[in-house]
């Protein structure tokens, strides 16, 4: 049986994690490579890396980061922020990631989503939505970070990028997110039962009872988390345990 | 040993290599039908269409290579699409033929399911294979696909794997293996699977 998956994701700055975890046995908590050795260890079931290098004369310097971790790191890595051409994506698949998350470039020019499904095929595509709510059972897509509303119905868009050949949905609710209050149950809920690719669920994650409730209750596929592994000393080991007792199916 | 990874431009051979590195042994990249017939083992990788390898594999003129080193008795592991192509056709390309080692379809996933068939999901060993030597029971391995391969002859089913009904996760005409999931992305039991094909 498929195991819901646990994804810790990773904010890398010019090639530095800038949010993550700040345990002390890392050497060097900085480091990508390192902190993806970590969580590796630790049983993730997959990384995020979002690079968030707003300069471009850095931008590039993901793709080091992208090779390096996946020379010595065996697991699925998923790699979202800049990705406005084929270009792009293919350099970063290269480089060794296994699936690429766009974001506004999908929003702005949705045939990016088909071309990059074509070339690379529907499994390496994600289409990641930012969503805030804007009435009972209604949310909105924003784009830039969160900082531009579209006229856009998130559930629609979904729906439109499974079309265009997504492979999956990055999904975060954009009210949860930094609250550690839980997950959008009912946000995730009504994109995850609508279409017919896999669900990740972002945002406002703060204990291993939010897993459980968005997997159970918000029937998503897998659960990202960032602060409940950086500032807690929840291992993922721990909230898998947690999660199996209540009847889970997770990887340990 | 001359272990090769063919290089067809159909996605990401660095993290095989790299895995294969991991083991203690070393791959070459090849591209041309001489290469092939130089190796002791081959890898075949693959992400992407069906369609598109195929023509790749044509364009490079492989294909009349590939399969006198499936007939001559080395060792050869297709990985998720690399081992798709080593049936008759598949339904995300109609009408392409395959290298039809393995006489049989590929097919797309029902729609009452979620397709791609994405994460971690155990295999089920169908018989003994030296390629899942040591491999623990009920092990996890990363699985990345909407297409499932169906053998008209059942007993080169060496794995399943369960989702919602059983799929075909491993098969096996030894020495040619074909394995559905990412051994090179399934951390110790994909480098032991690995592992056990480098040492065959």
């Amino acid at each position: 049986m498929l195991a819901r998956r646990i994804i810790p994701c990773l904010d890398v700055k010019e090639g530095r994690v800038v949010k993550g975890t700040q345990f002390v046995n890392l050497r060097d908590a900085g480091d990508p490579v390192e902190q993806a050795r970590f969580y590796d260890e630790q049983g993730a079931d997959e990384l995020v890396f979002l690079d968030i290098t707003a300069s471009a004369e850095y931008r590039d310097i993901i793709y080091d980061v992208v090779a390096h971790t996946a020379e010595q790191v065996f697991m699925p890595l998923t790699v979202g922020g800049g990705i406005r051409t084929v270009a792009d994506a293919r350099k970063l698949l290269q480089s060794g990631a296994d699936k690429i998350a766009i974001n506004t470039a999908a929003l702005q020019e949705p045939e990016l989503v088909a071309a990059c499904a074509r070339q690379f095929g529907s499994q390496a595509v994600v289409v990641a939505i930012d969503a805030r709510r804007i009435s009972a059972g209604r949310w909105q897509v924003f784009i830039h970070g969160g900082r531009t509303a579209m006229d856009v119905d998130a559930v629609q868009w979904a729906l439109e990028a499974e079309h265009r050949g997504a492979g999956e949905i990055l999904l975060t609710s954009m009210d949860r997110d930094g609250t550690r209050d839980g997950y959008d149950i009912d946000l995730t809920r009504a994109i995850s039962t609508r279409v017919n690719i896999p669900v990740i669920a972002s945002g406002g994650c703060g204990e291993a009872a939010h897993f459980f409730d968005v997997f159970e209750n918000g029937k998503a596929d897998a659960a990202l988390a960032a602060s409940v592994f950086h500032y807690r000393h929840n291992s993922i080991a721990e909230i898998k345990n947690y999660l199996k007792e209540r009847g889970i199916h997770v990887r340990i | 040993m001359n272990l090769g990874i063919i290089d067809y431009g159909a996605g990401n051979l660095r993290s095989v290599a790299k895995a294969v590195e991991y083991c203690g042994a070393t791959a070459q990249i090849i591209a041309t039908p001489r290469e092939i017939l130089h190796m002791d083992k081959i890898i075949l990788p693959g992400v992407g269409a069906f369609g598109h390898a195929m023509s790749a594999l044509a364009q490079l003129d492989l294909l009349d290579a590939l399969k006198t080193f499936m007939q001559s008795g080395k060792p050869f592991l297709g990985i998720c699409l690399g081992m798709q192509v080593l049936f008759g056709d598949s339904e995300e390309s109609p009408g392409v033929p395959g290298i039809n080692i393995f006489p049989g379809h590929v097919r797309r996933f029902p729609n009452h399911l979620k397709v791609p068939h994405l994460g971690w999901n155990q295999i089920i060993p169908e018989k003994s294979s030296p390629l899942f030597r040591g491999v623990p029971e009920e092990a996890f391995f990363y699985f990345a696909h909407s297409y499932y391969a169906h053998p008209v002859q059942s007993e080169c089913i060496i794995a399943t794997t369960d989702y919602q009904g059983s799929y075909t996760a491993a098969t096996a005409r030894e020495p040619v293996f074909g394995i559905q999931f990412h051994p090179e992305k399934s951390q110790s039991n994909g480098l032991l699977v690995l592992n056990n094909f480098i040492t065959l």
